[in-house]
C-alpha cells in the first residue's frame, strides 16, 4: 500500500482538545463569583422566608416555614410518614415513574420512527395524533383510576401517556430531519432499508430523542404524582394530598423538596446516558438547561 | 509540495478507449422534470445525451444550478428520468447498481461512525464479514494517508481529511462507475490541488469510468479526458471537448502549459454565454 498526499499540512484537532478549556485566572474568578452569588441568593430567599414568618409578615400555618419543612423531613426520615416509611413512598412513586417512562419512550420511539419513515401512514394517522396531543392528557388519569384501580397500573398508564407524545414528536422530527445526502450515501454504499433505518435514521434521530428524555422524565414524575392525587394507597402524591387535607403546609413543601431532589438526580443520570450514547457529537453545544 | 506526491504511470486512457467498444454510461435523450413545492413543473434536463467509455474520466461543467447534479442522480439510480433512457454497462438503470460509487458535494460521511467505521461501512452493508471489512478498511485508510486516525470521529478531522475518508469510503467498494458531485468545492485551493492529485492516482489504479461534475473549468480540464459543457437550465449538452493533455498529470503545474491555456480559452468561449444567461436569470429573480 502506498501512502499518498501530505497529512501534516492539514490542521487537525485531537480528542484531548475537547475536554480542555482555557482556564485563565479571570475566568476562574468569574466562576467563583457566580457560585458565591448562587449561594447568597439561596440564603436570602430561605433566610428571608424564615425571617418573615418569625416576625409575622407571612403566616407559617398557610405558607410554611423553612425550619418547619426541615423538621418535617427529619421526622419523616427518622419516624416514617403516616403512610409508612418515607423510602417506601419515594420507591413507589419512582417505580411508577420509571416504568411509565420506559414504556412511553419505547412506544414513542417505535411510533416516531415508523411514522417518520412511512409518509402514507403518517398522513393517515396524523389528525388523530394531533387531536390526541391537544387533549389535556392529565384528565385521562381519572379514566385510568376508574379502569385500572388504585394500584400502580393507573399511575404507570398516565406516565406513559404523558411521556409518549413528547418522545414521539421528537423521534418523528428527528427521522424527518435525517440528512438527505447521508441517506443517499448509505444507499449507494449498499445499505438495504433495514440498515438505512438502524445505521442512519436512528443515530441521526437519537440526538432529538435523547433531548426529549430530559423533559419526558419530569413528565413521568408528574404522571405518577398526579395519578396518586387522583386515587392511591401509597406514594409521594398521596403524602402531599394527606398534608394538604390536614392543612400541613410544611408537609406539602417537604414532599415537594423530596420530589425535586429525585428529579435532579434522574436528570443527572440522563445526562450521563446522553454523553455515553452520543460520544460522536462535537462538544461545542452546551446544554440550554441549567 | 506536489513533487512529493508519488505518480503512477497509468497507460493513456485513449488506449483504454480503443480497446473497448461498449459504453460504460449512456444517457439518451434524457429529460428530467421536478415538481416544485408550489405545484409547478420545473425542467432540469432537456433531451440530454452523453456517453462515457469504460475507464474514461469525463468532466461536466455548466453554470450554477443548471442540472449538473441531476445527471448524477439519474446515473446512480437514486432518481428516475421523466423521459429517455439511462444505461450503465449497457443495461437500463433500475435501482442502485452496486458497481457505482458516489462522492457527494456535502460531507456525507456518517458523523456517528469513526474513520474506520465509515470506511468499512460499504463492505459491511454489502454483507462482507466484519474481520475482512475492517482489514480492507485499514488498508484504504492507509492508502489515503489517514493511518493512525482510525478511531477519530469526523468532527475531529479537517475538511480535507473528511474528504479523504469519503474517497476511501467510496473506493473500498471498487466501483466501476464513479460519480463525483463537486467533491472538492468546499476545500481551500491548496488542499484542493492535493486532493485532485490523489484522485487521479486512485483513479488510475482503479480504472473506473468517472463523471466529475464541477463548476470550475480549470479543475475539469486538469482532471478529465473529455469535458462536457452544459447549457443554462434546462440543461442539454452544448459542446464536448477532448482534453489531449498527456497523463500522468500534475494538477498544480498543468495549468501553466500552453495547450492547457488554449483549451481553457476554447471551452470558456462556449461556457461564457451560458454563464451569462444563468447570471441574468438570477439577477432578474432577485429583482422581482
Amino acid at each position: 500500500m502506498q501512502r499518498i498526499g501530505n497529512v501534516i499540512n492539514e490542521p487537525m484537532t485531537t480528542p484531548t482538545d475537547r475536554g480542555e478549556r482555557l482556564d485563565t485566572s479571570a475566568m476562574r474568578n468569574q466562576r467563583i463569583l457566580i457560585n458565591v452569588l448562587r449561594v447568597l441568593l439561596l440564603v436570602i430567599i430561605i433566610g428571608g422566608w424564615e425571617l418573615a414568618t418569625r416576625v409575622g409578615i407571612i403566616d407559617p400555618f398557610f405558607w410554611g416555614q423553612p425550619s418547619g419543612i426541615w423538621a418535617q423531613i427529619v421526622t419523616w426520615v427518622a419516624k416514617g410518614t403516616a403512610l409508612g416509611p418515607l423510602w417506601e413512598q419515594i420507591g413507589v412513586t419512582l417505580e411508577e415513574a420509571i416504568i411509565g417512562f420506559i414504556i412511553g419512550v419505547i412506544l414513542g420511539v417505535i411510533f416516531g420512527v415508523v411514522l417518520g419513515r412511512n409518509r402514507f401512514l403518517a398522513d393517515v394517522l396524523g389528525p388523530y395524533i394531533k387531536a390526541g396531543n391537544s387533549i389535556p392528557r392529565v384528565v385521562l388519569g381519572s379514566i385510568f383510576v376508574i379502569g385500572l384501580g388504585l394500584g400502580i397500573q393507573s399511575k404507570v398508564a398516565l406516565a406513559v401517556v404523558l411521556v409518549f407524545f413528547i418522545v414521539f414528536f421528537n423521534a418523528f422530527q428527528g427521522v424527518r430531519e435525517a440528512d438527505r445526502s447521508l441517506l443517499a450515501n448509505a444507499r449507494i454504499l449498499g445499505a438495504n432499508q433495514l440498515r438505512v433505518t438502524t445505521q442512519v435514521i436512528l443515530p441521526s434521530a437519537l440526538t432529538w430523542i435523547i433531548a426529549s428524555l430530559h423533559t419526558s422524565f419530569s413528565f413521568a414524575l408528574v404522571g405518577a404524582v398526579v395519578g396518586e392525587f387522583l386515587g392511591s394507597t401509597e406514594g409521594l402524591g398521596l403524602l402531599i394530598q394527606n398534608a394538604q387535607n390536614t392543612f400541613n403546609a410544611n408537609g406539602v413543601f417537604a414532599a415537594m423538596a423530596i420530589l425535586a431532589a429525585v428529579a435532579l438526580l434522574s436528570e443527572l443520570l440522563i445526562t450521563r446516558l446522553e454523553n455515553s450514547l452520543i460520544r460522536w457529537r462535537p462538544n461545542t453545544v452546551s446544554d440550554v438547561t441549567f | 509540495m506536489n513533487s512529493t506526491v508519488p505518480m503512477i504511470d497509468t497507460g493513456t486512457s485513449s488506449q483504454q478507449l480503443s480497446n473497448t467498444a461498449t459504453t460504460a454510461i449512456e444517457l439518451e435523450n434524457v429529460t428530467k422534470r421536478f415538481r416544485t413545492p408550489n405545484g409547478q413543473s420545473y425542467t432540469a434536463l432537456r433531451t440530454l445525451s452523453m456517453s462515457v467509455a469504460p475507464g474514461e474520466f469525463c468532466a461536466v461543467v455548466g453554470p450554477t444550478g443548471c442540472g449538473k447534479s441531476t445527471t448524477l442522480g439519474l446515473i446512480s439510480g437514486l432518481d428516475r428520468p421523466s423521459e429517455g433512457v439511462v444505461r450503465v454497462m449497457g443495461k437500463p438503470v433500475q435501482g442502485i447498481d452496486p458497481a457505482i460509487g458516489y462522492v457527494f458535494q456535502s460531507d456525507a460521511v456518517f458523523p456517528w461512525k469513526n474513520v474506520l467505521g465509515n470506511v468499512a461501512a460499504g463492505p459491511l452493508f454489502r454483507g462482507q464479514s466484519k474481520k475482512k471489512a475492517m482489514q480492507q478498511a485499514r488498508e484504504w485508510i492507509a492508502r489515503v494517508g489517514l493511518a493512525g486516525f482510525e478511531d477519530r470521529y469526523p468532527h475531529q478531522l479537517s475538511g480535507g481529511m473528511r474528504k479523504r475518508v469519503a474517497l476511501a469510503q467510496t473506493f473500498i467498494n471498487e466501483p466501476q462507475i464513479l460519480l463525483m458531485d463537486e467533491p472538492f468545492s468546499a476545500l481551500d485551493v491548496q488542499t484542493r490541488t492535493l486532493m485532485e492529485d490523489e484522485l487521479l492516482n486512485l483513479w488510475s489504479s482503479l480504472k473506473a469510468s468517472v463523471v466529475f461534475v464541477t463548476h470550475d473549468l480549470e479543475e475539469a480540464i486538469s482532471l478529465a479526458d473529455r469535458v462536457f459543457v452544459l447549457t443554462a437550465g434546462p440543461a442539454t449538452v452544448k459542446g464536448v471537448y477532448t482534453i489531449d493533455l498527456p497523463r500522468p498529470r500534475n494538477v498544480a503545474e498543468i495549468r501553466f502549459e500552453p495547450r492547457f491555456v488554449q483549451l481553457y480559452q476554447e471551452i470558456w468561449e462556449d461556457l461564457r454565454s451560458e454563464v451569462m444567461i444563468s447570471y441574468e436569470r438570477t439577477k432578474q429573480r432577485g429583482g422581482q
